[in-house]
């Protein structure tokens, strides 16, 4: 995916959400400016199919050796999908973040939240916080 | 005092590089209105040689398992204790370190977690095992806290009562505090009707508090069909015999580990064993070495998986512990090390021929009967026919003989009854003139 | 020197055949096990552990002991931990039939003096915390915290009361935030000034009727004293809550000051630190805790009461309010054994002079490492002190000049000081000296670390260059735990 044409949550987390069947279907990772802060990651936490997530609370855990961070979902919804094979092979999220890093897709209940942000005003975001 | 080095010389040059005054001016930043001001109400100092009179009046007033025959048991065990562990354990270089911050300068005592780690997950039959936690009695609440985690189930717990009291007590009082049910059952045939699927683990001791060995498979399987967890406490020593935990399906294996080397110390420090199965491994709380290399690939040991601990996860930790039971670690550590398979087997099989020795001597007398007929290990319950429980261990200790831990304390129904436990150490002499003396 | 033969791992070290044990032969008539024991509960194999000899078993962790850096060896001044000297009358003491060969649950009459000195310690422990009513149950100090929590629990649902908050703030150990939500309560952080202390106005928008336990170490992780505190506690009292002092820096004001009067309502004691049990490679501790009169009925039971009538110790169950058991039997006795010898070797002079030379030498190493160092909390301090690295960063350009630095100071034999906690020091080196160390080795230590900052990055980014192993990849170990040895991790 291009990282230019996703939305962006102020934790980091990417979402993309497209049309299948009439449903709309989120699909969510992290960004490469998170997984270049959290160095070496070691662990991920994936949330399980058919779990409700909701919109800006956690659903899974990112960890690097002296770090844990909760991953945040840009989206409300259910758990359709997760990228099981993500957790063995977390040097993906660094090769790859915005298309074979994906973490999960949700059937999306509901509008987005309002507050997601363009890759512009994120990149913003990134400057000031880096 | 004893333990500083400074000179007077040397303090003033001290508090001149410092640039104060006086002692007594650095602790300004204590308001004065908080400061004591008067000397502690405490007794006065003793010097090495003073001190030591002192104890040793103290340790008069206690009579030791040395000068008795002990038959006490109920959790903590009068077994042998090889010289070789009191000579290793006492090394300065492993009682007087710490936890291993930094791995180039602490090889010792991460190699000696790892080994007890694999040790322990050989004894039980488990696939992980952590550096240890307190004690048994902890350990198994915090793996019913564990396991609340795993299945995400907060609401009930069940606790067979043929657990260890004590340990029933503690997780009473943690589960009080948070709110989370805990339903005791007298009887493993109650289990189908308390299990549901609001059932995080089922808690279950074997050899049980009496004595008795379960039946692990059997509970594993219906345990496992609700969704739920078996934890399991069991003592290290029968495992020389009996099935091994992880073989009967048990999720998460806890132990009170003293048996393993360590005195019986009035009841601590002793030694919480913890082992689980894989899957679980990032839920398990307390410190955990692992294996890596270094820079020139070498093989070395680290602690690992430490984002599970409170140092890192503070409010969100899987627990609190911060430390783990170092040097009771390494006295199980040579403790199994010098039994190895063979002394293992011999053990467990000395205790469970006298145990069986001394249960069939007493039964064989009209004033005792045993109270069920389950197998028993080193341990069982013998009743007295007469109901005089305290009358027989008073006559018992005129003979310098602690005959057994009363129950009636803990079990109304089992006032009459008294839980015996026979160790390696006791020989056939002992346990005849136990069985004379209750008997006369 | 090294026997890197010895110190493979016991594993590959054994032989099949071989033991280090060989118990008597069974003098009662021996019956098969399948009678006493239905087959489907026996084991069908041995366990698969090692089969070595005494002196392979000897050899091997004698070996292995002489890997560690240990007090008895090195100057050790590990932030927090209160590395001291540790007592060999203690140990020997200690480990004496008499104390060391008690059964739980022998009777109460064949133990009065065990029964005597843990009552003396508990009425010590109130004297020197000004918190009279005592348990000494909990197993470490984290485990001290947790009770407490639980005892404050139990005090405002007797009273009725819903509070559902524990207060803390963010130079606090980890310990305390894992021990409020264990305890069953929220966990909220409060911010400390630039100066260490904490911040009043953060902690008032937080203070309210829910708020259970205000937990703060004092002096603290910074090795300051918040002179705050009687307000603090007074603002947390005004509300209905209760203060909790995280006794870990104890050995800074030992006779000098007491928690229970500068307003706290429990604490615990650190034993294996102030009191010199030895820290054991990681334990065993103890945490014992304090309270107050009001607060002491919920204690964990049972404590040592004293009956005047029989003129004998026993066992207290206490009259129905405890907690209850947080661990089983008395508690770690070992570990108090040792601090009830060390308390009365020392005495109320000596105890206070402890912490007065715990401080001297903490102000002095202070005085000395700001020549070199920054030291962001000022020219003084309690019993420790965090000095900064962040200069060495800019010098250097190194990334963590912290971690580099205490690396280094192994090749040197000296142990590091704790780096990077707390938190909220950048590139924080924690420096507790201890009052068992002289002024020479207080000089040398300060000598090595000015020469090690002066030193060019390369060569502390690659210390230490002399230890037995050099920078364990943690990564790789956290990513594929190997945590047991099997066959196929040789």
């Amino acid at each position: 995916m291009n990282a230019e044409a996703l939305l962006y949550c102020d934790t980091h987390e990417w979402v993309s959400v497209a049309d299948e069947d009439g449903q709309q279907v989120a699909t969510v990772g992290i960004s490469a400016f998170a997984v270049e802060q959290l160095t070496d990651l070691v662990y991920m936490e994936l949330p399980s199919v058919g779990a409700t997530v909701t919109g800006g609370e956690e659903f899974g855990e990112v960890e690097s050796v002296k770090a844990v961070s909760a991953l945040y979902s840009p989206v409300s919804g259910t758990v359709l999908e997760v990228n099981e094979g993500l957790p063995d092979n977390l040097d993906i999220l660094n090769s790859d973040p915005y298309s074979a890093g994906w973490i999960m897709k949700v059937k999306v209940e509901g509008d987005l939240p309002a507050n997601l942000l363009d890759y512009a005003a994120y990149q913003r975001q990134c400057g000031e916080s880096g | 005092m004893p333990f500083t080095y400074n000179t007077p010389a040397q303090q003033a040059e001290m508090l001149q590089a410092i640039g104060a005054g006086s002692i007594d001016e650095l602790f300004q930043s204590i308001p004065a209105e908080m400061q004591l001001g008067r000397p502690l109400d405490i007794p006065p100092a003793l010097g090495e040689l003073e001190l030591t009179s002192h104890m040793q009046e103290l340790a008069r007033q206690n009579t030791d398992v040395t000068q008795s025959t002990c038959f006490l048991g109920a959790g903590s065990y009068d077994h042998f204790v090889p010289a070789v562990i009191d000579t290793l354990a006492s090394r300065g270089e492993f009682y007087t370190s710490y936890t291993p911050y930094q791995p180039e300068v602490s090889q010792g005592n991460l190699q000696v977690m790892f080994e007890y780690q694999t040790l322990i997950c050989q004894l039980t039959g488990m696939d992980v095992s952590n550096a240890s936690l307190y004690d048994g009695g902890s350990a198994t609440v915090e793996a019913m806290l564990m396991a609340c985690s795993i299945t995400r189930r907060h609401t009930k717990v069940i606790v067979l009562e043929s657990v260890h009291p004590e340990y029933r007590q503690i997780i009473e009082t943690y589960f009080e505090t948070i709110g989370t049910q805990v339903i005791t059952i007298s009887d493993p045939s109650q289990l189908p009707e308390e299990l549901d699927e609001a059932t995080a683990a089922v808690l279950v001791q074997s050899p049980n508090f009496f004595g008795n060995v379960e039946d692990l498979s059997t509970l594993a399987d219906q345990v496992h069909d609700a969704g739920a967890l078996l934890v399991c406490s069991v003592d290290p020593i029968s495992l020389g015999v009996l099935q091994r935990p992880g073989d009967a399906g048990v999720d998460i294996v806890v132990a009170e580990g003293q048996s393993l080397g360590t005195p019986l110390l009035y009841g601590g420090p002793y030694l919480g064993i913890m082992a689980c199965r894989e899957k679980f491994v990032r839920r398990l709380p307390g410190r955990i070495a692992g294996q890596t290399v270094d820079q020139n690939g070498n093989r070395c040991w680290v602690l690992t998986l430490q984002t599970r601990e409170q140092h890192i996860r503070r409010e969100k930790a899987t627990s609190n512990i911060c430390t783990n039971q170092g040097l009771f670690a390494l006295r199980a550590a040579i403790y199994l090390s010098v039994m190895g398979p063979s002394g293992m087997r011999d053990v467990a099989n000395l205790c469970l021929q006298k145990a069986h020795y001394a249960q069939q001597q007493l039964t064989s007398l009209d004033r005792f009967e045993a109270v069920s007929d389950q197998p028993f290990f080193k341990e069982f319950v013998v009743r007295d026919k007469q109901g005089d429980v305290s009358g027989l261990l008073e006559k018992a200790e005129d003979f310098n003989i602690l005959a057994g831990v009363p129950l009636g304390k803990w079990y109304p129904q089992y006032e009459d009854c008294l839980l015996i436990a026979v160790t390696e150490k006791r020989t056939r002499d002992e346990i005849d003139q136990l069985v004379e003396v209750l008997g006369s | 020197m090294r026997n890197t033969n010895a110190t493979q791992l016991i594993f590959e070290l054994s032989t099949q055949g071989r033991t280090g044990v060989r118990l008597p032969a069974c003098d009662v008539p021996e019956q098969p096990i399948e009678q006493l024991l239905p087959s489907n509960l026996l084991q069908s194999d041995s366990p698969t552990l090692p089969e070595v000899t005494e002196p392979e078993v000897i050899r091997h962790f004698t070996n292995l002991s002489t890997l560690n850096m240990s007090v008895d060896a090195h100057y050790y001044p590990l932030g927090s931990c209160t590395m001291k000297y540790n007592p060999k009358r203690n140990e020997r003491i200690a480990a004496w039939d008499g104390f060391a060969q008690l059964h739980p649950y022998q009777s109460e009459a064949s133990i009065q003096g065990m029964l005597q000195l843990l009552f003396e310690l508990q009425q010590m422990l109130g004297e020197i915390s000004g918190l009279p009513a005592v348990s000494l149950q909990p197993a470490a100090g984290a485990h001290g915290e947790l009770a407490a929590l639980m005892v404050a629990a139990a005090y405002f649902k007797g009273r009725g009361e819903s509070r559902t908050k524990v207060l803390a703030p963010d130079s606090a150990h980890g310990t305390n935030p894992a021990s409020a939500r264990m305890a069953g309560f929220d966990f909220v952080t409060i911010k400390s000034k630039e100066d260490g202390r904490v911040d009043l106005d953060h902690l008032r928008e937080h203070l309210g009727s829910d708020t259970a336990v205000f937990m703060i170490t004092n002096p603290s992780t910074l090795g300051l004293f918040d002179d705050q505190v009687q307000e603090i506690s007074d603002m947390v009292h005004e509300q209905g809550g209760l203060i909790y002092l995280d006794g870990a820096n104890m050995n800074a004001i030992l006779g000098i000051a007491r928690p229970g009067d500068f307003g706290a309502d429990m604490m615990h004691f650190n034993p294996h630190k102030t009191f010199s049990g030895p820290h054991g490679g990681g334990g065993p501790g103890a945490g014992p805790i304090c309270v107050t009169d009001s607060l002491g009925p919920y204690l964990p039971s049972p404590t040592v009461s004293f009956c005047e009538q029989s003129q004998s110790y026993f066992l207290d169950a206490g009259d129905g309010k405890s907690i209850g058991r947080v661990r089983s039997f008395f508690g770690n006795v070992g570990v108090l054994v040792r601090a009830y010898c060390y308390i009365r070797t020392h005495g109320p002079d000596g105890l206070r002079r402890v912490s007065e030379t715990a401080v001297l030498n903490a102000n002095y190493l202070l005085s000395q490492v700001k020549e070199f160092l920054d030291v962001p909390h000022g020219d003084r301090c309690m019993h420790e002190f965090v000095a900064s690295a962040a200069s060495v960063k800019e010098a250097t350009g190194l990334k963590q000049p912290a971690m580099d630095i205490a690396k280094r100071l192994l090749d040197y034999g000296f142990h590091p000081p704790t780096v990077y906690f707390p938190l909220t020091v950048p590139e924080g080196m924690m420096m507790e000296p201890t009052e068992t160390e002289s002024k020479q080795t207080l000089d040398a230590f300060a000598d090595v670390l000015k020469t090690i900052v002066n030193e060019p990055a390369e060569t502390l980014e690659h210390a230490p260059h002399s230890t037995a192993i050099r920078r364990p990849d943690e990564v790789t170990a956290a990513r594929q735990p190997i945590v047991k040895w099997t066959e196929s991790t040789d």
